[in-house]
Parts: C-alpha cells; sequence; structure tokens
C-alpha cells in the first residue's frame, strides 16, 4: 500500500515540525551537519572501598569527534570493549559524558534543560542490540509503539491506533500484531518492533546498536533491507554501530573504526575497504569472511587481547599490538590526520 | 515480500490475542500444580466456614451458660463448651473472622504501604531513597516481636476499647511488616530500571508517570501477588501471637489467639484439649494452606525466586 505509506510523513511529519525547533526545512541528503561530536570522552568510575572512592576510570570513549551529514549513514566499528557503543548511549545521554560536546543540529544536547530535552527526544532515538530485552514483556506492541506517539503530541488518541497500524506495516508486520505481547514474536519481529517503535517517533536520526547481531543470518539480511528501506523513503541518518564488518560494508556511506576509546580511521566505504591505512583497519578487514574458499588472502592475526581501558597504552594506544610499531608509537599520540578524500587515520606510518 | 520466518499462519491473523494470554499461561500452570490447589481450596474453606458457617449456629449470640460448662465434644457442642459455657466450634469460627480479617487487612495495609515506599525508593534513589530505607532499616533493626509487644502494651496503656484494638491490631501488623516489602519492591525495581527496556522509555521521551505505572509495576505485580499472599500467613500468625500474650485483641473479642491463652493452665492443657486444640489446629492449617499456596504462586509467577 504505497499510498498509505505515504501518509506517515506527511501526518505526523507536520505535527513533529511544530514541535521541534528547526531551522527551515531539512532537504534530504545535504553536507549539513546533524550531529556534531567534539572531543568527547565518556569515563565510568572504578569505585572501591567502603566509601566507594573512585580508585580509577574505564576510559570507555576516549576523545572522540565525528560530524553527521544528514541523510548518510556511518559505520561505527570497533571490537568488544572498544566503546562504539557508549558513544551511542551518550549521544542519547543514557550514559552520561565526561567531556566534551554533543550537538544536535547545533544544539548542545548537554547544556538543555530536562524538559527541553524530553521534547527533542523523539528525533534522536536508539535501536538495541537485544530485541528480547529490549520490549517490555507486559506492554503490549501497539501500546509500546503509540504511547510515545502520544506523549509528544505525534498522534491524537483518535487516530493513534490507525498510526500504529501504518508504522507496523511500514516495517513489514501484518496489522493484527497490534495486540500482542512481545513475548508471541520471534527475534526477528522483535526487532522490527523496535524499529518501528523508533520510526513512530520520525526521527531524523536513528542510532542503531549493533541491531542484527543478536539474530541469524537470514533474519540480519532482512533487517538490513529494513533499514536501508527505510532511508530511501524516510531521508534518515543513521548511526550504525557494528563489529560486523560485512553487514556495514553492505549498509554504511561512511566507516569509522574504533580502539580502545578512540577513532582510529574514518573513510568513505570504498576508500576504507580499498585503502586501509592503518595497521588495525587492515588486520579487521583481513579477518572478515570471504565467500570464495580458493581465494588466498594474507591473514593478519594480531597478538594478545585488547589492553584494559582503565590503564590504556602510552602514545598510540594500538602499539601494544600493532606489527609494525616502533619507538614512536610508544611516546608519541599520533594525530588524526586528514589524508584527502575524508579519509582520516591516526597513525604515524600513514 | 519480506515476510519473516515463523510468523503466525495465515489464518490465525483474525483472531487477535485480546486477553493477556500471560496471566492465562499462569493460571494455566497453577491449575496443574495439585499442592498449592489444596492450598487454595483450603483457605477458601476456611474463610466460607468463618464468614458464613456461624449463621447456622444457634450458639452465635456467645451467651455464657454456666450449666453447661467445661463439657466434652457431644452431639449439641460439637467441639464442646468453655469455662464459661460457649459453644466452642461457633467461637472458633467467630474467631476466624476476626483473625483472617486481621491478617487480610494488615497485608493490605502492609503491601500498599510497602509497594508504595519501596517504588518511590527505588524510582528517584536519591534523598528519597536514603530516607525511606533508613525508616525501614530502623524498623528492620528491632526485632519484630518486641516491637508488636511494645506497641501492644502501648495499647493496654491507653485503654483503648476493646472493640477497636483490632483495627488498631491491623495498623500495627502492617507497621511492622512494610519494611521487608518495601526492600524487596526497591530492589526489584533497581534492576528493573536497569533493564534495556526501561532505557528504550527513557529513549522515547516518556515522564515519569508512565514510566513508573505503565512499565514498572506491571513488571512487580506478579512478585506483589506472591509476598502478599505469604504475608496473609505470617500477620495470622503474628496477630495470634500478640493475642495469646493478652496484647492484641482482648476478650470477649475471639480470636485464635486469645482462645489459645484462654486455656493456657494446666487443667485445661491436660484434660480439656478441645478448649485449645481447635483454634491451634485452625492457626496451623489456614497459614500452613497459605503458605503452600503462596509457594505454588511464587513458583508460577517469580519463577527466578526459586530456592
Amino acid at each position: 500500500m504505497p499510498e498509505t505509506e505515504n501518509k506517515i510523513p506527511a501526518g505526523s511529519g507536520a505535527a513533529a515540525a511544530a514541535n521541534e525547533p528547526q531551522k527551515g526545512p531539512a532537504p534530504a541528503a545535504s553536507p549539513e551537519p546533524l550531529l556534531e561530536i567534539e572531543h568527547l570522552k565518556t569515563y565510568f568510575p572504578v569505585k572501591s572501598g567502603l566509601w566507594g572512592r573512585t580508585k580509577a576510570h574505564v576510559k570507555a570513549v576516549d576523545d572522540i569527534s565525528l560530524t553527521l551529514r544528514a541523510g548518510e549513514t556511518f559505520g561505527l566499528v570497533g571490537e568488544s570493549g572498544s566503546g562504539k557503543s557508549t558513544v551511542g548511549r551518550s549521544i542519547v545521554r543514557l550514559t552520561d559524558k565526561t567531556a566534551g560536546e554533543i550537538r544536535y543540529r547545533g544544539q548542545d544536547l548537554y547544556a538543555m534543560p530536562e524538559r527541553e530535552l524530553r521534547r527533542l527526544r523523539p528525533k534522536i532515538q536508539l535501536i538495541f542490540q537485544d530485541p528480547y530485552s529490549s520490549l517490555n514483556p507486559r506492554v503490549r506492541i501497539g501500546d509500546a509503539i503509540g504511547e510515545a506517539m502520544l506523549q509528544h503530541g505525534l498522534a491524537s488518541p483518535d487516530n493513534v491506533r490507525e498510526q500504529v497500524l501504518e508504522v507496523l506495516e511500514l516495517c513489514g508486520l501484518p496489522r493484527y500484531h497490534i495486540d500482542r505481547f512481545p513475548h508471541e514474536f520471534s527475534g526477528g519481529q522483535r526487532q522490527r518492533v523496535g524499529i518501528a517503535r523508533a520510526l513512530a517517533m520520525n526521527p531524523d536520526l536513528i542510532i542503531a546498536d549493533e541491531p542484527v547481531s543478536a539474530l541469524d543470518v537470514s533474519i540480519q539480511a532482512q533487517i538490513i533491507n529494513l533499514f536501508r528501506k527505510l532511508q530511501r523513503e524516510r531521508g534518515l541518518t543513521y548511526l550504525f554501530i557494528s563489529h560486523d564488518l560485512s553487514v556495514v560494508e553492505h549498509l554504511c556511506s561512511r566507516i569509522g573504526v574504533m580502539y580502545l576509546g578512540s577513532m582510529v580511521e574514518t573513510a568513505p566505504r570504498a576508500e576504507l575497504f580499498g585503502n586501509p591505512l592503518h595497521p588495525y583497519t587492515k588486520a579487521l578487514l583481513s579477518a572478515v569472511p570471504v565467500p570464495v574458499p580458493k581465494l588466498k588472502r594474507e591473514r593478519i592475526v594480531l597478538q594478545g587481547d585488547i589492553p584494559s581501558p582503565v590503564n590504556p597504552p602510552s602514545g598510540c594506544k594500538f602499539h601494544t599490538r600493532c606489527p609494525l610499531a616502533f619507538d614512536r608509537c610508544k611516546a608519541e599520540v599520533p594525530e588524526f590526520r586528514d589524508m584527502g578524500g575524508e579519509h582520516f587515520v591516526a597513525c604515524h606510518l600513514a | 515480500m519480506s515476510s519473516v520466518s515463523g510468523a503466525a499462519a495465515p489464518g490465525r491473523g483474525a483472531k487477535t490475542a485480546v486477553k493477556s494470554s500471560m496471566w492465562r499461561q499462569s493460571v494455566r500452570l497453577l491449575l496443574k500444580n495439585k499442592l498449592a490447589i489444596a492450598g487454595l481450596v483450603i483457605v477458601v474453606l476456611m474463610f466460607l466456614a468463618c464468614f458464613i458457617g456461624p449463621m447456622f449456629s444457634p450458639y452465635a449470640d456467645n451467651k455464657t451458660n454456666m450449666r453447661i460448662m467445661n463439657r466434652a465434644p457431644n452431639l449439641q457442642h460439637w467441639l464442646g463448651t468453655d469455662k464459661l459455657g460457649r459453644d466452642v466450634l461457633t467461637r472458633v469460627l467467630l474467631a476466624g473472622r476476626i483473625s483472617l480479617t486481621v491478617g487480610l487487612a494488615s497485608m493490605v495495609l502492609s503491601v500498599t504501604l510497602g509497594t508504595l515506599l519501596g517504588a518511590l525508593s527505588g524510582f528517584f534513589r536519591g534523598v528519597v531513597d536514603q530516607v525511606i530505607m533508613r525508616v525501614a532499616d530502623l524498623l528492620l533493626t528491632i526485632p519484630s516481636l518486641p516491637l508488636l509487644f511494645i506497641f501492644g502494651a502501648l495499647l493496654s496503656d491507653w485503654k483503648v476499647p476493646p472493640e477497636n484494638r483490632m483495627y488498631i491490631v491491623m495498623l500495627i501488623l502492617s507497621l511492622v511488616n512494610w519494611p521487608s516489602m518495601a526492600r524487596m519492591i526497591r530492589g526489584q525495581m533497581l534492576s528493573l530500571r536497569e533493564r534495556e527496556f526501561m532505557q528504550a522509555t527513557t529513549v522515547l521521551g516518556l515522564n515519569n508517570k508512565r514510566k513508573l505505572f505503565h512499565h514498572l509495576l506491571p513488571n512487580l505485580i506478579p512478585l506483589i501477588i506472591v509476598i502478599a499472599t505469604l504475608n496473609i500467613g505470617g500477620a495470622i500468625l503474628s496477630e495470634s501471637v500478640l493475642s495469646f500474650f493478652g496484647l492484641g485483641v482482648t476478650a470477649p473479642t475471639p480470636t485464635w489467639g486469645n482462645m489459645i491463652d484462654a486455656a493456657n493452665n494446666l487443667i485445661d492443657f491436660q484434660e480439656r484439649p478441645w478448649l485449645w486444640m481447635p483454634p491451634g489446629l485452625s492457626i496451623f492449617i489456614t497459614v500452613i494452606a497459605i503458605n503452600i499456596f503462596g509457594d505454588g504462586l511464587r513458583d508460577v509467577l517469580d519463577p527466578k525466586q526459586k530456592r
């Protein structure tokens, strides 16, 4: 039903526009920055002892800068513990930042009062990794999707059901699911519910925190295709957090690689996959499985584990595992340099 | 077409699950637990007997009759008579009314108070939490029995009329019981608020009212039901103890506790078991039945807590 699908952005969009302080109409894919992250640091205190004195900090995110343009899909990759989820959670203020600045359309998300933030929240939505725990087991999915629409005035009590049905259909869920409880769904269906819930808020930015990692591969493909379809139809901007490079390659226009809380390389997709400059990126790419068994590739195997973010290595954080490390890496933090063509890398050798 | 694998068969689509199948499933599970159902049946029978039974008794006026005092069970008086010639069976049933009412009412009070304070504590944390929890700690540091005694003694000291004592006993019992309830609710609240679906409500920008009443409390209800059920048994027991020591509901109003107290001498104990056996067994059976039912409920509603 293409007609009903087209109605949604029009109907709910009008209500949202009145709700949101926006500088004129936002063009779909423009170089205008939607979200700017500057020198973001998010530390978690390590407390111990009787009085819970802070002994140290887990530096989950350690000085990250990133600009998201409206309409693009930015992929954030890195291994477990690299801080990529914390970046996403810091943006939506689920985890408070330690330092730095996060601006959405020029507004500092951390400088506004609670009330104002709550009004802005629909515009930045988060899709959670685990579709099993991100839905309240005692709330019907129709309510789960509709309640936030009602609270933000995106729907009225008379038409909320209709609007929820439309969003469900848009996300590939049959209408009769509206009165069901989460436990009646499969993992893939639940993730669709999670996406529908975020989408119902008519957001500009969707932060997807490993949205397909908990799903099996055939369902992953469906969900990724859904993400692409929604972006086409709604002009959404995605911050796609994943550890799966093949998923990111399929979906993202620009990719950032994180290691131990720091960004080591960002580049457009083709550039990153064709011409990786950071040794860590190279190692990651060499680990991506290729469906050609005969193809012999050089596999770069990193030694050891990711170091503790409580006490990260000096200089370049990667030097303890880098096959190319030399003296300078231990002493000096590499600058995040522009290599041309939007390719940035933090490595002394690049 | 992106039809999701494992979706419901198309034919089922028309019938939407309107009733919460979660609750229905719980009931089905509970029905399978024979012991719990037996407990429930006993409790229900006990309630019916106590509240309806005395209406059919010719001795319901509680009149004393010195000519038939301390009779052993016979055809006229199935459980004998006490030292004032009153029918023991009728008195046990009348006492049951009081004991069960006190148990039920003080449970409702303490659960309401405990849930409210525990939920506030766990939801708002910070200063609110500190104040409520320190008060709860204070009440919990004093063993409940001495605390009950002190309150009971105060009651006697203030010369509260006997017919009002029942209500004050309810209050006392709930005052002693709410802290443990509040703690449990608070703990559950703290764990719930860290769950991903609660973080989702934050990201969606829902207000506190919605979060609390629509997302958190429904998840607490199974726990509340279980605690509430088990609480009734505890309250009945506490009331009996209090009345046994003459500090709870006092004569002439009969309760199971003060009936046993009335038979608390060597002769009655040795020679007239019909005076103390019926109320004692009533307490025993009722409390055991409630606890068995509560355990069954817990297995169904709160599977994580299984020992």
